[in-house]
C-alpha cells in the first residue's frame, strides 16, 4: 500500500517508472522520507523527459571539453572516454549517512592496526585469528615493510570501501581499497556539473558540500611528513599521462596546490628524496603515489620499471620520506583477507563491526570450495588477486557450459577465488534511452587518515547502464552519479 | 651582467620552483603554438598572393622557408599547391605539419595540465583535438583561406586566455622564453628565404621589385598595417627587412623577441634567483648588441643571408643552454647502484 502511495505521488517523470522488486533509493524505501529527500523527488517528478535530456547532452560536452576522461585500452589504440554521467542524483539521507562514515571510519582503525600488526608482531595470526600463511604468502605482503615504524602508525591514507545495500536497504562492504583508490576526482567534477547545470533541483536543500577533498588530503598528507620538518613539500606521483586515470592524478595535484611528479622528476640521494627543478634539486616530504608497489622502486620491486624512482624504499625506510598510502597495503584489501573483516575489527577493537560484510566463502578452505561447487547458479566468484570486474562469474547468469567451466578453473585453483550469494543492489532511477529506468548503484565512500580519519561526505556513486547488469565498473560501462549527503 | 651574477644566494625558502620538466614542457608549449600560427599565416598569404595564371608558383618558398627541401621532395614530386598545403597541414608524417605540431602541443598540455589554468586546457583540448583530426577534405582551395583563419584565431586565442589566466611565476618565464625563442626563429627564417628570392643573383639595391610580393612578405609577417603606418612611402626590401628585424614597436620583429627573451631570463636571473641565466643572458646581449650596432645597409651589405644563417645558430645554442641550465639531462641510473648522479 505504502508503494502504490508512492506510485501515485511519482506522477510526471516517474510515470513509467518500474519499481522492481529492490530497494530504490529515491522511491521505494520502505520508510517515510524526511523532507529534504522528499523535496528531490517531488522536483524530479515535475522535470519532463526532453527538458532533462537536454541537460544530459550538455553535461556530456562540458566534460568532453574539460577532458574529464579516463582512457580504455583496445587492442592497440588509446581512446579516451568520458566517464557516463547520469543527471539524476543519488541522495543519502543524514542518518544513512552517519551510520555509513562511523562504519567506515571504523574499518579504516582496523585496517591500519593489522597491517602494523602483521608488519610488526603479528599477535591476531599467532592468536589464530586469521590464518598465518594467508597473509605472509600473499604476494601483497612486503617483507621490506617489516619491522617498520611508519608515521602515526598510518598505513593507509586514503581508502575506499565500495558499499551496496540489500533488498532491505542495509549497507554492506563488497570490497575494501587500500592500495590506491580512484574515483575520488569523478566525485568532485559531478557536484560541480550537476550544481551548474541543475541548480534548480539543488536550491534549498542542505547539502553536504564536496569540496574540502583536496584541503584535508593535504593537511593529511602533511600530517604524517616525517618528523621535524617544518614546511614539508607534498608531491602527487603519477605514472604519467598514458595511466587511464591520468585525468585524477591531475586533479588531485591541482586540488592540493602541489607538483605531479614522475618517477624521471624525483631522485634519492644519501637517503633522501629530491624532485628535479629549475633551480636544482629541492627535497621531497610526503609522497601520495598513485604508482602501485611493483614499479616503485627498481631497485627493491620490479627492476625493468621505469616508471620508479631508484632508491625511494631505502629513504623510505630511513624514515625521510612517507610513502601514502604505505607499500604492503595490498594485503589487508585482499579479497581473502576480506572474509576475515569482521573478525579482525573485534579483534583489535573489541567493537561489532558497524558496516557488515557480505557473506563470503573462502574457496581456500575446503568448506568454503564446497559450498561454493554446489550452490555456484546462485554465487557470484571473484578471482582474488583481480580489479576491475574481470574474470568474474555471476552464476544467475551463466549458462550451464560457463558454469561447468567455471567449476574447472575453481578446482584447478580454488585459492584464486571467494564466492558470495548474489545481492539485490540497490537501484537508483536512472535517464536511459528508453526513459527513466532503475538501474543498480553502489557507493564508495572515501576517507582520508592523518591524524585523525575524514570522511569525504557522499562518494563516488557507480551505476550499472546496462539493464540488469551489476557490474558498475567503469571499464565495464558503467557510470556515475552525484552522491547527495543531506546535512538534515 | 654585474646584476645577474651577484645573485649566488640559495632559493629563497618557500619559493615554488619549477619542476624541470614542466619548464621544459611550457616553453614547448608556446614554441609549438606560435609555430602553428605562423605556418598558417604563411600557407594564407602564399594561397592568396599566387593569383595569376600559375596556382602552384611560390609555394616552394614555403618549403625552403622551413628547410624541408629533401625531406618534401622524398614524398612528392613537385611543388604544387595541393602537395605543399597537404605536407605543411594534415601529413602526419611531417614533424613541421600543423597535424604533427598539434599533436605535440597536446602532449605538452596533457604534462602541463596540473600547472595551467583550466581555461587554458579546455582551448587546447578542443583545439587540438579538431586540428588532429583534420583530413585531407578539410584542405581544399576553396577552404583553405578559411581554415588558415580558425588556425591562426585558435593560436592567439590560446595566447590571449594565457596572457589572462596563467598565474606569473617560472612557468610564465619559460612560457615566454619559448614564444620569443620561436618569433625571433621565424622571423629571420622568412627575411632570408623571402630576400634572396625576390631579388635573385646579383639584384642590388633598389633594383626593380615586385611590390604585391613584397607586401606578402609583410602579410606572413602580420606587419603590413604596422609598417604602412610606419614608413607609408617607404616599400624597399631594405626596409622591409629593417621593419622586421630592428623596429622596437612591431611585437613580432627580431629586436622585440631578443628583448623579450633578454627580460624573461633578467626575472629568472633576479626574482627567482636562478644563478644559471648568466652566460645565457650574456649570449642573448650579444645578439641584440649586433642588430643595435649595424643599420640594415650594413647588414645587407656585409650578407644579409650570412648573418640571418648566424643568427638561427645562435638562437639554436640558446635554445641548447636553456635545455642544459634548467632541465639537464638525467643520467641513466646503472641497474646496480643507488648511486644517482647529479649533473650540478
Amino acid at each position: 500500500m505504502h508503494d502504490m502511495k508512492m506510485a501515485a505521488q511519482a506522477a510526471g517523470l516517474f510515470a513509467t517508472y518500474d519499481i522492481p522488486d529492490f530497494f530504490c533509493e529515491l522511491l521505494n524505501r520502505g520508510d517515510t522520507p524526511p523532507p529534504g529527500l522528499q523535496m528531490v523527488r517531488d522536483r524530479l517528478a515535475r522535470f519532463d523527459l526532453t527538458e532533462l535530456r537536454r541537460r544530459a547532452a550538455a553535461v556530456e560536452a562540458q566534460f568532453y571539453r574539460l577532458g574529464i576522461t579516463f582512457t580504455v585500452y583496445s587492442d592497440r589504440e588509446a581512446i579516451d572516454r568520458v566517464l557516463p554521467f547520469d543527471v539524476i542524483p543519488r541522495v543519502l539521507t543524514a542518518a544513512e549517512w552517519d551510520h555509513v562514515e562511523r562504519g567506515v571510519q571504523q574499518r579504516v582503525r582496523a585496517i591500519n592496526l593489522f597491517l602494523h600488526d602483521i608488519y610488526h608482531d603479528r599477535h591476531i595470526l599467532r592468536d589464530g585469528v586469521v590464518p598465518a600463511d594467508l597473509v605472509l604468502g600473499n604476494p601483497n605482503y612486503c617483507q621490506a615493510m617489516v619491522g617498520l615504524d611508519v608515521p602515526g602508525g598510518v598505513y593507509v591514507h586514503i581508502n575506499g570501501t565500495d558499499l551496496v545495500r540489500d533488498r532491505d536497504g542495509r549497507f554492506l562492504v563488497l570490497e575494501d581499497n587500500a592500495r590506491t583508490p580512484s574515483g575520488v576526482s569523478y566525485v568532485l567534477e559531478d557536484r560541480q556539473m550537476m550544481l551548474r547545470l541543475m541548480p534548480d533541483l539543488a536550491t534549498g536543500l542542505n547539502i553536504r558540500p564536496v569540496d574540502e577533498y583536496g584541503p584535508r588530503l593535504h593537511r593529511a598528507l602533511v600530517e604524517v611528513a616525517p618528523a621535524g620538518v617544518t614546511e614539508p613539500q607534498v608531491v602527487l606521483l603519477s605514472p604519467g599521462i598514458y595511466n587511464a586515470a591520468y585525468f585524477e592524478h591531475v586533479f588531485l595535484a591541482r586540488e592540493m596546490g602541489i607538483p605531479l611528479v614522475e618517477g624521471r622528476d624525483l631522485m634519492v640521494e644519501d637517503g633522501y628524496v629530491y624532485m628535479r627543478t629549475v633551480a636544482g634539486p629541492r627535497p621531497v616530504h610526503s609522497i601520495y603515489r598513485r604508482l602501485n608497489d611493483d614499479f616503485l622502486d627498481p631497485l627493491v620491486f620490479n627492476p625493468d620499471s621505469l616508471l620508479g624512482v631508484p632508491g625511494l624504499v631505502d629513504a623510505y625506510r630511513r624514515g625521510n620520506v612517507t610513502l601514502a598510502n604505505a607499500i604492503g597495503t595490498g594485503v589487508a584489501d585482499d579479497k581473502a583477507v576480506y572474509a576475515y573483516m569482521p573478525r579482525i575489527i573485534r579483534y583489535y577493537l573489541d567493537e561489532e563491526p558497524i558496516l557488515t560484510n557480505v557473506e563470503t566463502h573462502i574457496c581456500a578452505e575446503r568448506a568454503g570450495l564446497e559450498y561454493t561447487l554446489a550452490n555456484l547458479e546462485q554465487l557470484v566468484v571473484k578471482p582474488v588477486g583481480e580489479s576491475g570486474g574481470y574474470g568474474l562469474l555471476i552464476g544467475p547468469h551463466a549458462s550451464q557450459a560457463e558454469l561447468a567451466e567455471f567449476r574447472d578453473r575453481l578446482r584447478a585453483n580454488p585459492a584464486n577465488y571467494i564466492s558470495q550469494p548474489v545481492i539485490s543492489l540497490s537501484v537508483s532511477p536512472t535517464l536511459c534511452p528508453a526513459g527513466v529506468e532503475a538501474r543498480h548503484v553502489d557507493l564508495r565512500p572515501f576517507a582520508v587518515t592523518g591524524e585523525s580519519t575524514w570522511v569525504l561526505p557522499g562518494g563516488l556513486s557507480r551505476v550499472a547502464l546496462r539493464k540488469g547488469s551489476l557490474v558498475v565498473n567503469s571499464s565495464q560501462g558503467g557510470g556515475s552519479k552525484d552522491t547527495w549527503v543531506l546535512a538534515s | 651582467m654585474t646584476q645577474v651574477s651577484a645573485f649566488t644566494a640559495p632559493a629563497l625558502p618557500g619559493l615554488r620552483n619549477l619542476l624541470s620538466r614542466y619548464g621544459e614542457n611550457m616553453m614547448w608549449l608556446a614554441r609549438y603554438m606560435e609555430r602553428i600560427e605562423n605556418m598558417a599565416r604563411l600557407i594564407d598569404v602564399t594561397g592568396s598572393s599566387v593569383q595569376g595564371s600559375n596556382r602552384d608558383a611560390g609555394w616552394d618558398s614555403v618549403i625552403r622557408i622551413n628547410a624541408d627541401e629533401a625531406f618534401f621532395f622524398h614524398h612528392h614530386k613537385a611543388a604544387t599547391e595541393q602537395a605543399v598545403v597537404a605536407f605543411y597541414i594534415t601529413e602526419s608524417e611531417n614533424p613541421d605539419s600543423i597535424k604533427s605540431m598539434a599533436r605535440c602541443a597536446r602532449e605538452n598540455a596533457r604534462v602541463l595540465r596540473p600547472l595551467i589554468s583550466t581555461e587554458m586546457w579546455m582551448h587546447l583540448n578542443v583545439f587540438t583535438r579538431w586540428v588532429v583530426d583534420l583530413g585531407p577534405e578539410d584542405v581544399g582551395a576553396s577552404y583553405l583561406s578559411a581554415l588558415c583563419t580558425r588556425l591562426k584565431q585558435d593560436c592567439q586565442t590560446h595566447f590571449g586566455i594565457t596572457e589572462g589566466t596563467l598565474y606569473r611565476d617560472q612557468a610564465w618565464q619559460f612560457y615566454s622564453l619559448g614564444k620569443n625563442l620561436e618569433r625571433a626563429d621565424q622571423i629571420t627564417r622568412l627575411i632570408d628565404i623571402k630576400y634572396h628570392t625576390l631579388l635573385p643573383s646579383g639584384a642590388g639595391v633598389g633594383s626593380d621589385i615586385d611590390m604585391s610580393q613584397w607586401t606578402s612578405v609583410l602579410r606572413s609577417a602580420a606587419a603590413y598595417h604596422a609598417f604602412r603606418r610606419v614608413l607609408p612611402d617607404g616599400m624597399t626590401p631594405a626596409n622591409i627587412v629593417g621593419f622586421l628585424l630592428k623596429n622596437d614597436g612591431f611585437p613580432r620583429s627580431l629586436s622585440t623577441s631578443l628583448r623579450n627573451v633578454y627580460s624573461a631570463l633578467g626575472i629568472l636571473a633576479g626574482e627567482y634567483r636562478l644563478r644559471q641565466c648568466g652566460p645565457i643572458l650574456e649570449r642573448v646581449e650579444e645578439l641584440r648588441v649586433t642588430l643595435v650596432e649595424q643599420t640594415v645597409e650594413d647588414i645587407i651589405l656585409r650578407g644579409l643571408h650570412e648573418y640571418m644563417d648566424w643568427i638561427q645558430r645562435e638562437l639554436r645554442q640558446l635554445q641548447n643552454e636553456i635545455a642544459q641550465a634548467f632541465w639537464p639531462p638525467v643520467v641513466s641510473v646503472a641497474p646496480m647502484g643507488g648511486m644517482e648522479q647529479m649533473q650540478d
